[in-house]
């Protein structure tokens, strides 16, 4: 049976560092990066080290504010 | 498995609608606005009308509604989207129009515009964000403003003999004949934004058929006024304004 | 010649009728006295199942200028009417028509003030209509009907100004001329225009983004003060244009006069009168008569007003456009008003009284 397997990109320009998504995702993927602003003065997200870990459910893309997130999801093979 | 290899366009599963420019929001981090906006854009690009849409901005935080979805727009006085929509909607019958109004632009200066505007049955969609303050003036007290709630014009709390109750506009819209569809909703979760998304495109669709008047209320945040980080004011959203402005249809009468 | 097809109407119902005629899409308005004969009758006539014309009773008249700010910001010929505290509540939307450049006409049938006033005739709203009434820089075209063939001619006249310049454009009449019938030929049958035809003259209304095309935006609103003011200029630039393009006047025995009576619309009618009596009693009196109050005809005035002893501004309020004739004349010649007020309307020889106690004799 395949496994499913997501990834996500940040528009980490674009991003407010709300934080929503970070609640919002349930595989504990999206971290608040440390200690660093984007252009706009604004802490952002990024994808952290259970990165590997996304399923590709779009939770963080749909609660997002500032569409700032595009997700993609894969079925992978055995 | 490389992260890269699933990162390519035959796996794109979501991403910022279309119509969204790239300009960015001004809108605060965590604000519920930018949520709703993805919400129009994508329902007006999955029902194909982007060249037959034209929206009516109000005075108030998302008196800027234009810059960011590629659609016409008309900004409104301050509470007049309504009128300003019905007349849109009579001149050019088979657009879909709509207004994006909050709190106190339409329940407090527009109400006498929205509440005949809906009573007339325009066919019309009007979006109501409740936040339950004025944003865009830094916070003060608005008609939706809940008991007890502390704003910078009730800096001790809303105090009904002060300043009478919480207006529930929704609840009025649906005693009204000329509306089809009335509803409440809130985009704190993802499975409320989907059931927005929903309630969206059900009064879209309403309007394009010529049923009548739809409000989608949606209770929604602002953080800054509220003066929580977003995760809170989403937390305090549902304990409290869900509790007073309860969520759901409150009217259905499309057949859709 | 082809035979004219002449009916006799109040000045009100000649508003409606020439709406129809004239391809208007839509009228937007509250009923208030003495201008309730326009929404009346075209809900009488039914323009919606001929012309197509929308015709919708607002909730206030609030609602009506932003409905005509609505679907002239959409490309459509659009009009309200009121009256003068009608008007008044109009100002917000007339300002935001101005500041986003959406051709939209309002019809004021004056009544006297201030306040609630009374629903005698009165030309008191001057002011309001030529000041801008609104608030920030802006000024509104203003045609002053002098008859009901006026109120007819005008509604045409107004569209096309307003469409021309993209500007708000106003029809000042007043009690007697809404009320009073008369003699009128109507304008021809024009058919509304095709979706087509409005796209292709407004490719600035809001009538759903084209493929290829950016969003129309209609918005007053600009927050970067260096591009507000850009904006600003850019306005008071088209004024200037419309005031060197679009000054309309009448005259009457001038040529021989030695006194001259500036007065618009009702006041003008009855002025006409006075200056008969007055030249049948040796008196050389003429008349000038703006048609448009703003672009108000200052240059046309001080030209003609050379070699004359003295002007008599006759209007129904306490002296309005008397401000702008003195600053027309800039002290070369005694300008002096006369006017009644609270509803009255002066009689012509009050005119000529007028004529001799405050001109004629110093």
């Amino acid at each position: 049976m395949g496994k499913i397997k997501g990834a996500i990109v940040v528009d980490t320009d674009r991003c407010k560092g709300c934080g929503l998504c970070v609640v919002a995702c349930l595989q504990d993927v999206i971290v608040m990066a440390d200690k660093k602003v984007n252009v706009h003065g604004y802490p952002y997200v990024e994808p952290g080290s259970n990165a590997d870990r996304c399923i590709g459910c779009s939770a963080c893309g749909i609660v997002c504010p500032d569409g700032c997130i595009t997700v993609y999801r894969k079925r992978m093979e055995d | 498995m490389n992260q890269n290899n699933i990162i390519s366009p035959e796996n794109l599963v979501y991403a910022k609608p279309e119509l969204m420019n790239d300009t960015p929001m001004h809108y605060c981090a965590g604000c519920s606005h930018g949520v709703v906006h993805k919400l129009v854009a994508e329902v007006v690009s999955d029902m194909g009308l982007e060249e037959k849409t034209v929206g009516v901005c109000p005075v108030g935080c998302a008196v800027f509604a234009y810059r960011y979805l590629d659609v016409d727009w008309q900004e409104a006085a301050h509470g007049r989207a309504p009128a300003v929509a019905t007349a849109i909607k009579r001149v050019w019958p088979d657009r879909l129009v709509f207004t994006y109004q909050g709190d106190g632009d339409l329940a407090c200066i527009g109400t006498a515009e929205t509440i005949h505007a809906l009573n007339r049955g325009e066919n019309i969609t009007i979006i109501f964000i409740n936040n339950a303050i004025y944003g865009m003036t830094g916070g003060q007290m608005a008609p939706t403003t809940l008991l007890g709630q502390k704003t910078s014009t009730c800096p001790y709390g809303r105090d009904p003999e002060l300043h009478g109750y919480p207006l529930k506009m929704t609840e009025i819209a649906a005693q009204l004949d000329g509306t089809c569809y009335v509803t409440r909703q809130s985009v704190d979760t993802v499975a409320s934004v989907r059931a927005a998304k929903k309630a969206i495109r059900k009064a879209f669709e309403s309007s394009m058929a010529g049923k009548g008047s739809s409000l989608v209320e949606i209770v929604s945040t602002c953080s800054s006024g509220w003066k929580l980080t977003p995760v809170k004011a989403n937390e305090w959203l549902r304990e409290h304004m869900l509790a007073y402005y309860p969520k759901g249809d409150l009217k259905d009468t499309t057949d859709l | 010649m082809e035979k004219q097809e002449v009916t006799l109407m109040k000045g009100n119902e000649a508003i409606a009728y020439a709406a129809i005629r004239c391809g208007v899409d839509g009228f937007f308005g509250y009923p208030i006295t003495p201008q309730t004969e326009i929404i009346e009758t075209l809900a009488q006539l039914k323009p919606w199942e001929t012309t197509g014309m929308v015709v919708v009773q607002a909730e206030s008249e609030v609602a009506s200028v932003n409905m005509v700010y609505g679907a002239a910001g959409a490309g459509k010929r659009v009009f309200t009417t009121s009256s003068s505290p009608g008007v008044a509540l109009m100002q917000e939307g007339i300002s935001y028509m101005a500041g986003a450049e959406i051709p939209g006409v309002i019809v004021n049938v004056q009544r006297g003030g201030p306040g609630l006033g009374t629903i005698q005739p009165s030309q008191s709203d001057y002011f309001q209509a030529t000041r801008g009434g609104g608030n920030g820089d802006y000024n509104v075209i203003v045609l002053a009907p002098s008859s009901v063939q006026e109120m007819a001619d005008f509604m045409d006249l107004a569209f096309t100004l307003a469409f021309k310049y993209r500007n708000p454009a106003m029809i000042l009449s007043d009690g007697v001329i809404g009320q009073m019938m008369e003699k009128v030929v109507l304008p021809p049958y024009k058919p509304r225009r095709t979706e087509e035809e409005v796209k292709r003259e407004c490719p600035w209304a809001t009538t759903g983004r084209s493929a290829g095309r950016q969003p129309n935006i209609i918005t007053s609103l600009e927050l970067k003060s260096e591009v507000m003011e850009q904006r600003n200029l850019a306005l008071q630039s088209k004024y200037r244009q419309i005031e060197e393009a679009e000054v309309r006047f009448d005259t009457q025995q001038l040529d021989d006069a030695e006194y001259m009576i500036v007065a618009f619309g009702s006041a003008a009618r009855i002025a006409e009168k006075g200056m008969t009596s007055a030249r049948k009693r040796g008196m050389k009196v003429g008349l000038f008569r703006p048609i448009t109050l703003w672009p108000f005809p200052k240059k046309q005035i001080a030209e003609l007003a050379q070699g004359k002893k003295g002007i008599l501004v006759v209007e129904i309020n306490a002296g309005q456009m008397v401000q702008d004739v003195r600053l027309a004349i800039n002290g070369r010649l005694p300008v002096e008003h006369f006017g009644r007020l609270g509803g009255i309307v002066p009689d012509p020889e009050e005119i000529v009284a007028a004529l001799e106690t405050k001109l004629i004799k110093e």
